[in-house]
């Protein structure tokens, strides 16, 4: 599959990977095998606007990551030293205009990157055969393309890919649902009721023969005929739901499926981007300058690793912070600062020069990398100690000054913007409630509310494109300006109903 | 190799002239596209083609920093927690440049203002060049087989494939191997256009005004170059007095004097006599003015109009600027005097958003 970009992988190249493997081996990283190929910045990028897939479905918006990528590259704004997929084996391309120095570091760099993959659990439950399934789904995409047109299907793919971040990150690791529940015949979709006087009633809402119905009809006495609620709790995979209920052609319900699980798989990396970067900078770090470096390097090394780990002013860089972050753990546990004697301890001093000669850094972060997401390592690990000393800020958008402005140096406020930033990977959190609302095969979406405005025009949109796959009239309950308002979308026209103020 | 992603590069940018294409009326009134011209291709701004998400807004937004700063300091860049050196995974709110040629270009313009093509007049210019077989194809009838070649070839892959013997220097082309003669078509002399603009510049031309001719400009070159292979343009400033002047100066001068129109139709005239014989160029004059004429001057200015320059061009355009001074009288006297010639188009162009019209009008002649 890779023929048409192998090119010989250099000999020199080839005894820094068995070098720096050798030093990532003896520190106790665990990976799997990692296979290298050198490719020139054409490659590159259109392996990174692949999302560092060789194969991957046709679509547009590869073409214009990948115009924005050469033309960012060729003003020299920026430059992709290394591309790593999670996959086993784990494919990690070179640029072959980098320095040996630069190889050398950066093989140390995807190491470290493969043995998170392998071993934070948060990526346990992805597919390391995603080489193959990517270039399985691009078939599948392309023969519907051939099958029901480009325009078509690629309009429908855009469709999907304006929700594919609507789906329930945690899913892979909490059974939502009743096990009884998924080997039950679920109803397809409710059939509106119609209003009508009870002896009318049988002819105007006649019952068809098949299962769903003749459970309501056994129990047809009884007051509460309504059908069991869709979803029966809200549902926050909206692209789950859309798959089991909205009225789909059985090659649009596969692409779904297709961006739905594409979206699943790289989940992980989005939820993990801090420590991802941080335990990669740290070992790349550290097996260079314990190990790798040769002293003719040292400049190459230092002058790569500090544009890696720069720090610009207004934002913050992964790479840096999580680098310090575990920086920080290790040192915390080699001293012993941690547990409640520590935390307990009010003498300035003595905290201070803390150090029970625990020695039990390397072991922690190990740990760390095992067991954490970015916001449970940031909502962890993040000290007062260590805002002050990299000098972290929180910012807010002043609506009076229409920009965004320093809000506070506080350690709880920044750290609340940081989790919040990070949590459901900065995006809202919308559920699906009800997929027969008033009774009208309508869907009601809810924004759960957590001090940020939706971007209106952009929500819009999005509703529009809900629409075009629920195909009956769709609402999101949502607060604006401090108002709890409904946005609906029935098919003509977007409509706004103020439902009250916000609690 | 073509790679992969050319594929989904070339969709894109269909996507992205679809874009210019629908937005093509907003561009015609803005200046921007022209400081974006090189040799054959103009850059064109495009706003990022976005998918939307639900996603959060301004309001209430914020997010973590590093760095000095006081509370209540703004931040200059935008947030965002970017990577440095590595690869930014960010789309953000990019604006695109897409670049897009000439001819393309002159292609929607016509599109959009449903333009016909333009005739070049005088027939004996056109020669219809004959074909010559001198070019090489891979594919072909085998009338045409071009056997040196073909043997050429196949002598190139059996050594580069190592099965050639120098012992037994047998050859066997395969299909791959044979070269055919093609037909090629000898560019042809075509008929030669020459633009030739006159812009008044007297005092009541203010800055905007030019700016709205400069655009005009723009896009009647894109146009009449589409059609022409060797198109030169020459530039006539005028106030009471008129001079031939270079394309920066043009666009750029400024005078305080009269008006007299007469003085730049005058010097267009003798430029034309003196390098642009009628029956060799297809001739295009374009004046521009607020339309505030010596009053006298009117009919002298068309005189030399109809008696000297209309014989010789394809096409007389007068587009007249609206200002906060000129009178506009003079398109009243053109109109009356010369408004039902054939080659003659008068537009009258109150703002930015009259290009439209005033381009439809000059070009939608198709002489």
């Amino acid at each position: 599959m890779f023929r048409s970009m192998r090119r010989p992988f250099p000999a020199e190249l080839r005894e820094a990977q068995r070098e720096i493997e050798q030093h990532a081996r003896a520190y106790g990283l665990d990976f799997f095998e990692v296979i290298f190929e050198v490719v020139d910045y054409r490659e590159m990028n259109q392996i990174a606007a692949y999302m560092g897939f060789p194969v991957r479905y046709p679509h547009w918006r590869w073409g214009m990551e990948y115009e924005r990528l050469t033309k960012s590259y060729s003003y020299g704004l920026h430059r992709i030293y290394e591309l790593v997929i999670n996959n086993d084996p784990c494919y990690a391309y070179l640029l072959a205009s980098n320095s040996l120095t630069d190889q050398r570091l950066v093989m140390a760099h995807v190491y470290a990157h493969c043995d998170f993959f392998k071993n934070n659990i948060w990526f346990s439950k992805t597919n390391r055969k995603m080489v193959d399934q990517m270039a399985n789904h691009a078939v599948r995409i392309r023969s519907y393309m051939d099958r029901y047109g480009v325009d078509r299907v690629e309009a429908f793919i855009d469709t999907c890919l304006s929700l594919e971040d609507q789906i329930d990150i945690h899913s892979p690791f909490i059974q939502r649902r009743r096990k009884q529940e998924e080997n039950e015949d679920r109803p397809k979709r409710a059939r509106p009721k119609l209003p009508s006087k009870p002896y009318m009633d049988p002819f105007i809402n006649p019952k068809v023969e098949d299962e769903d119905t003749q459970q309501t009809a056994v129990d047809e006495d009884a007051p509460a005929t309504t059908p069991a609620k869709i979803p029966p709790e809200p549902e926050k995979d909206l692209l789950l739901f859309l798959l089991e209920y909205a009225p789909l052609a059985p090659w649009q319900r596969d692409v779904l499926r297709i961006i739905r699980e594409e979206a699943y798989y790289f989940a992980p990396q989005a939820q993990t981007k801090i420590m991802n970067e941080g335990w990669a900078s740290y070992w790349h770090s550290t097996i260079m300058t314990q190990k790798g470096l040769r002293d003719a390097e040292v400049i190459d090394y230092a002058d790569h690793h500090a544009g890696t780990v720069a720090m610009h002013p207004g934002r913050i860089n992964p790479y840096k912070l999580g680098l310090e972050l575990f920086r920080d753990i290790e040192y915390r546990w080699n001293t012993g600062r941690f547990g409640a004697e520590y935390e307990q301890c009010d003498d300035w001093q003595r905290k201070k020069n803390w150090d029970t000669g625990a020695g039990l850094g390397r072991q922690k972060i190990f740990e760390v990398r095992r067991i954490y997401n970015d916001v449970t390592f940031i909502d962890e690990f993040l000290t007062p100690e260590f805002c002050e000393r990299h000098r972290l800020f929180a910012y807010r958008y002043d609506e009076d000054r229409e920009q965004y402005v320093i809000e506070s140096r506080e350690f709880k406020k920044i750290k609340e913007r940081l989790l919040f930033s990070l949590t459901n990977l900065g995006r809202p959190y919308i559920y699906v409630v009800d997929g027969n609302y008033e009774n009208r095969g309508e869907l009601y979406l809810v924004h759960r509310y957590a001090g940020v405005d939706l971007d209106l025009p952009y929500a819009r949109a999005t509703l529009q494109n809900v629409y075009k796959l629920w195909t009956r009239p769709v609402h999101l309950e949502t607060v604006l300006d401090d108002r709890k308002v409904l946005l609906t979308y029935d098919g003509s026209g977007h409509r706004k109903r103020t439902l009250g103020s916000a609690e | 190799m073509i790679q992969r992603i050319e594929r989904d590069n070339a969709r894109f940018r269909e996507i992205v002239r679809g874009k210019i294409r629908q937005n093509l009326r907003k561009y015609l009134s803005r200046g921007e596209l022209i400081g974006r011209q090189g040799r054959n291709v103009v850059t064109i701004p495009v706003p990022q083609i976005d998918i939307p998400h639900f996603r959060h807004g301004q309001r209430g937004s914020g997010g973590v920093g590093q760095g000095e700063g006081d509370v209540g300091d703004p931040i200059g860049t935008a947030p965002g927690q970017g990577g440095s050196g590595e690869a930014g995974s960010d789309p953000g709110e990019h604006v695109l440049e897409v670049e897009i040629e000439l001819e393309e270009l002159a292609q929607m313009l016509g599109e959009e203002l449903e333009l016909p093509r333009i005739e070049p007049k005088g027939k004996k210019n056109i020669v219809q060049a004959s074909p010559r077989y001198t070019s090489i194809r891979q594919v072909g009838p085998e009338s045409l087989r071009h056997v040196k070649r073909t043997l050429k070839q196949a002598l190139k892959r059996s050594i580069t494939s190592g099965e050639y013997d120098p012992k037994n220097p047998r050859i066997v082309p395969i299909q791959e191997d044979k070269r055919y003669r093609a037909r090629k078509f000898i560019p042809q002399p075509e008929a030669n256009a020459v633009l030739i603009y006159m812009m008044d510049v007297s005092g009541s031309m203010m800055d905007e005004q030019k700016e709205i001719v400069r655009i005009t400009a723009f896009w009647i070159d894109t146009w009449i170059k589409a059609h022409y292979k060797g198109v030169e343009t020459r530039y006539i400033v005028h106030d009471a007095e008129a001079a031939e002047v270079d394309r920066h100066t043009f666009f750029h001068i400024r005078e305080s004097g009269g008006t007299k129109i007469s003085s730049a139709y005058r010097l267009c005239s003798r430029v034309i006599r003196e390098h642009f014989p009628p029956d060799e160029w297809n001739i295009y004059a374009f004046h521009f003015s607020d339309g505030d004429n010596w009053g006298e001057d009117n009919s002298e200015a068309v005189r030399v109009v109809r008696d000297e320059l209309l014989p010789a061009c394809n096409l007389f355009c007068y587009g007249q600027v609206e200002s906060a001074y000129g009178s506009g009288l003079f398109l009243h006297f053109l109109q009356e005097a010369i408004g039902d010639q054939e080659n003659v188009s008068l537009a009258d162009i109150p703002d930015r958003d009259g290009i439209y019209n005033a381009l439809k009008t000059f070009l939608g002649k198709g002489r």
